[in-house]
């Protein structure tokens, strides 16, 4: 089966561009983008013409809505619970002015965009989480969120695709963030009691809470190449234990390895992916 | 310059403090520990087992923080490996099994910050044991004895009742880890703790837990029989509610709503 073929083999001509890429006239005065691995120069327009991943392979970071574009059929997505958005519960210092300019450069209330929506014509719920407000760190709007796109799933019977990625638990509204990892684990339970599907995909950075929470809850679990998934922080881990981590300690890669995810898809592939798992978990009605 | 939350940080931390053992011990005559996740290990942090508490038979579960210089290096200072959270997890389930009442005691800084620990996947072990508490068909109280470290706390918490210490304290991250993101100086962990509102008063003001229990007479006989009194009296009113996890899952539910939230018609469903 072709989509069981998901490992990145890197630099291979086809995927470095090949003769097709020398074919494209670059416009000399467009905005590029250096690629942290190759450190070659990619011009913006490839790139977002490229799942925003450079030829060589490396993941750059996605927005919410842009990765809505490159997932969900086009026009399908509604989006729910858009209304709900974080509070000062605790008022701590600084909090309030850096939700407010946060919101304005995001152009997003809240770290995560929850909807319906179609993936290859199939019908599913769809959270994606947004690295551009606050790192995705949860709050109790985000897990508000969360919990009731699960729990509308569940009514409606409907299974959920996951984007994650996370700094963790947000800090500043202190144990009532704590309080939503549970809260969402339960809505999670609901869904998967009702016999359900659940696919999560982690992409870079997903840690702290939410690895322990609906992360690593999914029934599939898939990851991005690169993508870096933990519980603590490797620095703290460093720090802590002060040895030298191993090599690509935390990455999707590690995870694989250790048994912890299902597979390793890159973002070209997930479409098509999410399509055949959703395809394969379609209960009563294929019959 | 110190503030009150800080000072209640440092007496939860205090190594005088009766740990999980000194509780399980003295509210159980019979206690009978059991070991081992039966995948990977046994983890020193977390001790359970089973006994009789006022004639019930009890599941007991506690992160043991040790008292002699040894023990706490035996027991990782109270910092629970992968393999902790599943060997509670296998007894909880157990205690389900056989309708027993589970009774936790928790005292952590936080799950274990390690190699090993990312490796068998820390992450993985708490989102399972938040998970599966939540469908646990049997009665749980949590009781916050010391330090309630973030997710390795709330890994043994998600329970029917928590209760808390007067100087226990319940936070989403440690004071020092606070002050080093948000200030850069791990310095401030004395303002932070201040701003993380982690007393037992807050998170009952914030409607978290559902007691504070006095530490009067802390760790002597008096302490614990009152403490007995209170536990036998909740488990049987736990014992006899019919509908136990829907109660749980309103529990937690209620946290962080926001208080006008209808529920959306249908949307872009056919």
């Amino acid at each position: 089966m072709p989509f069981l073929n998901f490992h990145y083999k890197p630099k291979n001509e086809l995927e470095t561009g090949g003769r097709a890429a020398a074919l494209i006239q670059e416009d000399a005065s467009e905005p590029e983008k250096t690629c942290p691995n190759c450190h070659k120069s990619i011009p913006l327009s490839r790139l977002w013409s490229n799942w925003n991943t450079c030829p060589c392979g490396y993941h750059f970071r996605m927005g919410g809505r842009q990765r809505l574009r490159a997932i969900a059929d086009k026009g399908s997505f509604r989006e729910l619970f858009a209304q709900v958005e974080g509070e000062d519960p605790l008022e701590f210092p600084g909090y309030r002015e850096k939700l407010e300019q946060v919101r304005n450069a995001s152009s997003e209330k809240e770290a995560v965009l929850c909807g319906t929506a179609r993936i290859g014509g199939q019908r599913c719920c769809l959270f994606i989480m947004e690295p551009y407000f606050m790192m995705g760190s949860m709050g109790a709007a985000v897990g508000e969120k969360i919990t009731s796109l699960f729990e509308y799933a569940t009514q409606y019977r409907l299974p959920v695709v996951g984007y994650t990625v996370s700094g963790g638990a947000r800090m500043q509204e202190g144990l009532l963030s704590l309080m939503q990892m549970a809260k969402t684990s339960g809505a999670v339970k609901a869904h998967s009691d009702a016999g359900l599907f659940y696919c999560t995909v982690l992409t870079d950075p997903t840690t702290g809470g939410v690895t322990a929470s609906f992360a690593m809850e999914g029934d599939i679990i898939l990851a991005e190449p690169g993508a870096t998934v933990g519980f603590a922080g490797a620095r703290v881990v460093e720090q802590t234990t002060r040895k030298a981590l191993p090599k690509g300690f935390q990455t999707a890669e590690f995870l694989l390895k250790h048994g912890f995810v299902d597979a390793i898809v890159p973002r070209r592939d997930q479409q098509r992916v999410l399509t055949s798992l959703l395809g394969l978990h379609q209960r009563g009605e294929a019959l | 310059m110190s503030t009150p939350a800080y000072d209640t940080v440092k007496l939860a931390r205090a190594n005088k403090r009766p740990t999980g053992l000194d509780y399980i011990q003295n509210l159980c005559g019979d206690f009978f520990e059991l070991h081992g996740d039966r995948c990977y290990g046994d983890d020193g942090a977390i001790v359970g087992g089973v006994g009789h508490f006022r004639g019930i038979p009890v599941t007991f579960l506690a992160i043991e923080k040790g008292h002699t210089a040894k023990e706490r290096a035996a027991r990782s200072f109270g910092a629970p490996h992968p393999e902790g959270y599943r060997k509670a997890l296998r007894l909880m389930k157990q205690a389900e099994k056989f309708h027993r009442p589970v009774l936790c005691f928790v005292d952590t800084s936080g799950a274990y910050c390690g190699i090993g620990a990312e490796e068998r996947g820390q992450g993985q072990a708490i989102a399972t044991n938040l998970m599966e508490m939540m469908g646990l068909n049997t009665p749980v109280i949590t009781l916050l004895i010391g330090e309630g470290g973030s997710g390795g706390a709330l890994a043994l918490s998600v329970a029917d009742r928590v209760w808390m210490l007067e100087n226990a304290v319940y936070s989403v991250i440690s004071p020092e880890g606070c002050a080093s993101i948000l200030w850069k100086d791990a310095g401030k962990a004395d303002e932070a703790a201040q701003c993380l509102r982690l007393t037992a008063r807050d998170a009952l003001a914030l409607g978290i837990i559902e007691k504070i229990l006095p530490e009067r007479e802390l760790g002597q006989p008096a302490f614990y029989g009152l403490l007995a009194d209170r536990l036998e009296k909740e488990l049987h009113l736990l014992l006899g509610q019919p509908d136990l996890l829907s109660r749980r899952y309103a529990r937690f539910r209620a946290f962080g709503r926001p208080k006008t939230l209808e529920s959306p018609p249908l949307l872009g469903v056919k």
